[in-house]
């Protein structure tokens, strides 16, 4: 299809407008807090004021009594949660539902008050007392690695929850390498910030027996089974419904001791109780995300190209291992995704999870990409200014070639299609690298210095069960399922056990359906997000739904398809072979039936049927999994033209191009959004995002005073150019796409500041790129040195 | 976090706002706007017995003209001074400041007195209205006085008023034509508290030639006779540049080198 040409119908590759925008846009959500209830009382928390400490007591006056609980009360009946990876060597962690004992960061829940509101909830946590013995915070993972730290769990030898070590290929090829750059190379500790903070209800159904809870959850299934473990009950009596999610992005994937606490209390009380998490708590509590600090060596020959890469990589992953992802998600990712999309003949890493006094690491969106794609990007422009080459003509050298897919890189990752060097291409043509250079060459007329920056990656996404077996964490994806349903009167309904919130997949899986079928998108409901209404699914994480999901409605439809041609072709008075659907009817030689006609004959005339139909009907629960699981992989390059103004350190972004390959595309307008809004949060990331913490572990960001995140005025137009590369493995050739606009932009922002500070000998090397560390890094550069990134 | 339990009260006159002040045995806490006295009662670092709000106080959100000056009434918001909906004392520039102040949403709620009294270091009033030498007028028990608002911020979100005083009105000099403006400030975002911040107003027939650095860590440093620096010439404003950083306001070079380029940029504003 000609570029620009749009597509007809209402089927794959459709710009279609968001069915779910009619409520969305309006203010018609139904969110966790819009939910109402006779007697729902309020759960308010008391939060550790300190990092590192041993708990001697938590009391409150008598009052409170039968609104005031503790780890006293809760223990005996609720077990801590505990992530386990399989990985060999792997501590696990236990983290009480509230603190027993001890306290590991600052904000952890140390106590609970009920009140008839929020206020009154709060009022009676002013009057809890704790009493809590200082121990030595470790704030830093650096500081947690020194040999006479303190350990954060003490049953623990030392603070690192697992170390892993790989080495690939022929090692003398990096021996004499003409070009070896070496660079300290940090991401920041951050939020991430969703619209809609956590929030939780439950309460007890006395009729169905069952624990209801409403919880803001990308993965209501995988809840279920958290809650259920922790909580002693059968999944059975646990019924998990996700609303509408205001954004996940990996924060709303993990069980919360909160969502452990309100259900206890619904569970024990049997009345309605909630917890609406505010955005302090978010800020304080939920600094969890991007932390990585590489120590990294890059060698190549005179010509740009690469003969090898080391690495050493500490995550600091806080005080506790998540469930089900577990600690050391990012870090074993880490030793297998750096090498990116590059070729090269040598790769060690040694990657370490190191456990501190800080609240517990999540994987946010791109996660590990992020911060992968920041040291390995900064190290190819790094090789390029030592050679003195175009940065974007050292990616050319080095990646991946489409005549080489399917292709095995170096840690053994099976690249499916695409090409990668096609999409550098465009996007030095689209930015115009040659008609900048002229201009940077010029120089700004405002005394400000311009550069240009590059980052490309792959992304994996919908990792399968080959990936995930070999984590050995409590969650490995099998085969998805989706529900495909039509009703007596000829629609569809479609139930997948995955969670749309921002995707778009009430409209996207519609659209899948619609291609099958032909049944128009609006005469097509897509129910997910509640336990009892749809198919078992680890959920919505690793861009995996429109893959998984996708390719399950695409299964579900096609039974759907042969048995609805079935009885067609016997309403029809004529053989199955005979008749063919076209656009949403069945058609033979003598006429044609439609949905609506076949429903009626299943549901209301059975009479009418042939004796040798189908007994199964028109309802069809379908599984799927690619014929290769172990993920498909889109990729993008991103580029990005800055001014840095050196008196104040500040960074304006004048152009930001992204050429992205995200296989077949179900709906463009969606994944444009997608890209959009991932640019946004990479930028946040790239500019403005962190979550500092002093050397006594006190957060030092918890309000959007000293938080920032980009608005509208510093997220630029995004120039978005599509290529189409689908995977030979998956149903119709579909790629994950949902993570990708996040995990470029600090590369491509960093490069182009770098770009800008060439003449002035300096370099950026950690993100955010605040101003402090902008002018820190010009007057290091002026001295002739590297700057400290801290 | 919400809020903890208060009284409320919207009287409909100075008078009474003093007595309720005065009644509250300092429990009482004025509220102009509630674009900062907001986000602090929700956090609850403001913990007040009694909320005043004064914007049912018709004259406050009014303008007095007199010979040579204009009294802004405490709760004049930013907007309406933005949208000239207000006499701009001072030749458009205030219209100008209060353009670039927090966020339109902000603005509109936000009000001139409410700024002042919650005396932000970074705020862009402090700043400015210090700069063109304003003067507060305060209601109290014993009537009205006035203090000039370099005099008024005595430290970081600390003024000079007693328990039942409060802000009625901002009284401005009129400038003349001649008189020429400067004000810079640099933010991390559009629209957050500034990094660094100067503000300049020359007016020679006023015989006015005066800096305020803003955005310090305490109160705005006044710098009284800047004439030395203008006609503004490359070695003039080198000079000036290196004056402010000598001045070590932060005690930090990369922060008091922001401090000297915003005053630069600034005087660059002043056209001769």
């Amino acid at each position: 299809m000609a570029a620009g040409e749009q597509k007809a119908g209402k089927g794959i590759g459709v710009r279609l407008p968001r069915k779910e925008d009619e409520r969305f846009m309006r203010g018609r959500g139904s969110y966790v807090g819009d939910i109402k209830m006779p007697g729902l009382t309020d759960v308010a928390f008391l939060r550790s004021p300190l990092a590192h400490g041993r708990i001697v007591s938590v009391t409150a006056p008598d009052e409170l009594a039968g609104r005031f609980f503790t780890a006293a009360d809760i223990a005996a009946s609720v077990k801590p949660i505990r992530a386990v990876s399989g990985l060999p060597g792997f501590k696990p962690s236990s983290q009480p539902a509230l603190a027993d004992g001890k306290v590991r960061f600052t904000g952890e829940l140390v106590a609970m008050c009920l009140g008839r509101t929020r206020a009154e909830a709060e009022d009676a946590v002013a009057q809890v007392v704790a009493e809590i013995e200082p121990l030595p915070p470790l704030a830093d993972f650096a500081v947690a690695e020194q040999p006479d730290a303190i350990c954060v769990h003490e049953e623990w030898s030392d603070n690192i929850y697992l170390e892993t070590r790989i080495e690939k290929g022929d090692r003398s090829r990096i021996d004499g390498a003409a070009i070896e750059v070496e660079r300290e190379i940090r991401l920041s500790r951050q939020c991430m910030v969703p619209l809609e903070g956590k929030g939780t209800i439950a309460w007890w159904d006395t009729r169905l027996d069952q624990l209801v809870v409403y919880t803001s959850t990308q993965l209501p299934h995988m809840m279920r089974t958290g809650l259920a473990e922790c909580l002693g009950l059968e999944e059975r009596q646990v019924h998990v419904v996700a609303p509408d999610v205001g954004g996940g992005f990996g924060f709303k994937c993990v069980l919360q001791p909160e969502e452990l606490c309100v259900a206890w209390l619904a569970l024990t009380r049997k009345k309605p109780f909630r917890w609406i998490e505010d955005r302090r708590e978010h800020l304080v509590a939920a600094a969890n995300t991007r932390e990585h600090h590489y120590r990294i060596k890059a060698f190549a020959d005179a010509e740009g190209r690469l003969l090898g890469i080391e690495a050493d990589v500490a995550v600091d992953v806080g005080a506790y291992s998540v469930w089900p992802f577990s600690a050391c998600l990012e870090s074993a990712q880490i030793a297998s995704i750096l090498p990116g999309p590059y070729q090269m003949p040598f790769y060690a890493c040694r990657t370490r999870s190191v456990a501190t006094n800080k609240p517990p690491f999540m994987p946010y969106r791109g996660v590990a990409r992020t911060g992968v794609c920041f040291a390995l990007e900064l190290m190819i422009d790094a090789i390029a200014r030592q050679a003195g080459l175009e940065p974007a003509d050292v990616r050319l050298k080095n990646l991946v070639l489409p005549e080489q897919m399917p292709f095995t890189n170096i840690t053994g990752k099976l690249f499916d299609s695409g090409d990668y060097p096609e999409s550098v291409r465009r996007a030095v043509e689209t930015i115009d690298l040659a008609s900048f250079r002229a201009r940077q060459r010029e120089g700004s007329d405002d005394g400000r210095l311009l550069g240009i920056g590059f980052a490309t990656y792959c992304e994996q996404a919908a990792h399968g069960t080959t990936v995930y077996a070999a984590w050995g964490i409590p969650m490995v994806p099998g085969f998805e399922q989706a529900t495909a349903r039509v009703t007596p009167d000829g629609g569809l309904e479609l139930r997948i056990g995955v969670h749309s919130h921002g995707q778009g997949m009430e409209t996207s899986m519609a659209q899948v359906a619609n291609q099958v079928l032909g049944i128009d998108t609006d005469r097509i409901n897509v129910v997910h997000g509640d336990t009892a209404l749809t198919p078992y699914s680890t959920g919505t994480w690793g861009s995996r739904s429109m893959v998984m999901a996708g390719g399950a409605v695409s299964r579900a439809c096609e039974i759907i398809r042969e048995r609805a041609l079935a009885i067609g072709a016997h309403l029809l008075q004529t053989g199955k072979d005979e008749v063919e659907l076209v656009g949403g009817r069945i058609q033979g030689q003598g006429g044609s039936v439609g949905f609506a006609d076949i429903a009626q004959a299943w549901y209301k005339s059975p009479e009418t049927l042939p004796a040798d139909v189908a007994p199964e009907g028109l309802e069809v629960t379908a599984g799927y999994k690619p014929m290769v699981d172990s993920g498909t992989f889109s990729y993008a390059t991103h580029a990005a033209v800055v001014a840095v103004d050196p008196d104040f350190g500040s960074v304006e972004i004048l152009d930001y191009v992204v050429v992205e390959d995200g296989g077949t595309l179900v709906n463009p307008l969606i994944v444009d959004g997608q890209i959009i809004g991932g640019v946004a949060q990479g930028i946040g990331t790239a500019l403005y995002e962190e979550s500092p913490y002093s050397a006594d572990g006190q957060p030092l960001a918890s309000t959007f005073v000293d938080y920032i995140i980009p608005g509208p005025c510093e997220v630029p137009d995004i120039r978005i150019v599509h290529m189409e590369t689908p995977s030979p493995f998956t149903a119709h050739g579909i790629k994950g796409v949902g993570e990708g606009g996040a995990i470029a932009p600090p590369a491509a922002i960093a490069n182009a500041v770098n770009d800008a500070l060439r003449p002035l000998g300096a370099e950026v090397a950690m993100t955010p790129v605040t101003p402090h560390r902008l002018l820190a890094a010009i007057a290091a550069g002026r001295n002739g040195r590297q700057p400290v990134q801290s | 976090m919400k809020p903890s339990a208060y009284r409320y009260a919207r009287p409909s006159s100075v008078a009474e706002a003093v007595r309720l002040l005065a009644d509250s045995d300092g429990g009482g806490k004025v509220m102009a706007g509630g674009q900062s006295l907001g986000p602090m009662l929700n956090l609850r670092l403001a913990q007040p017995e009694l909320v005043v709000d004064i914007t049912g106080i018709g004259e406050l959100a009014s303008v007095r003209e007199d010979k040579d000056g204009i009294v802004y009434g405490a709760c004049v918001t930013h907007a309406a001074v933005e949208d000239n909906r207000v006499p701009d004392a001072a030749n458009g520039f205030l219209a100008r400041v209060a353009a670039g102040i927090a966020y339109r949403a902000v603005r509109n709620r936000g009000t001139m007195g409410g700024s002042l009294a919650h005396a932000d270091p970074s705020a862009d009033w402090m700043t400015t209205l210090t700069a063109v030498d304003a003067e507060m007028l305060i209601a109290g028990a014993t009537g009205e006085r006035r203090v000039a608002l370099a005099e008024f911020m005595t430290a970081p979100f600390s003024v000079a008023l007693d328990e039942a005083e409060f802000i009625v009105g901002i009284r401005i000099r009129r400038h003349s034509p001649a008189a020429r403006f400067g004000y810079f400030k640099f933010c991390r975002k559009r629209g957050e508290f500034a990094e660094a911040m100067a503000a300049i107003v020359v007016d020679p027939a006023a015989g006015v030639s005066r800096a305020v650095i803003g955005a310090t860590d305490s109160r705005p440093i006044v710098l009284p006779d800047i004439s030395a620096y203008l006609p503004l010439s490359p070695e003039r404003l080198e000079a000036a540049k290196a004056m402010v950083e000598g001045l070590g306001i932060a005690g930090e070079p990369i922060k008091d080198a922001m401090h000297a380029n915003a005053f630069a940029r600034a005087l660059q504003q002043v056209k001769p």
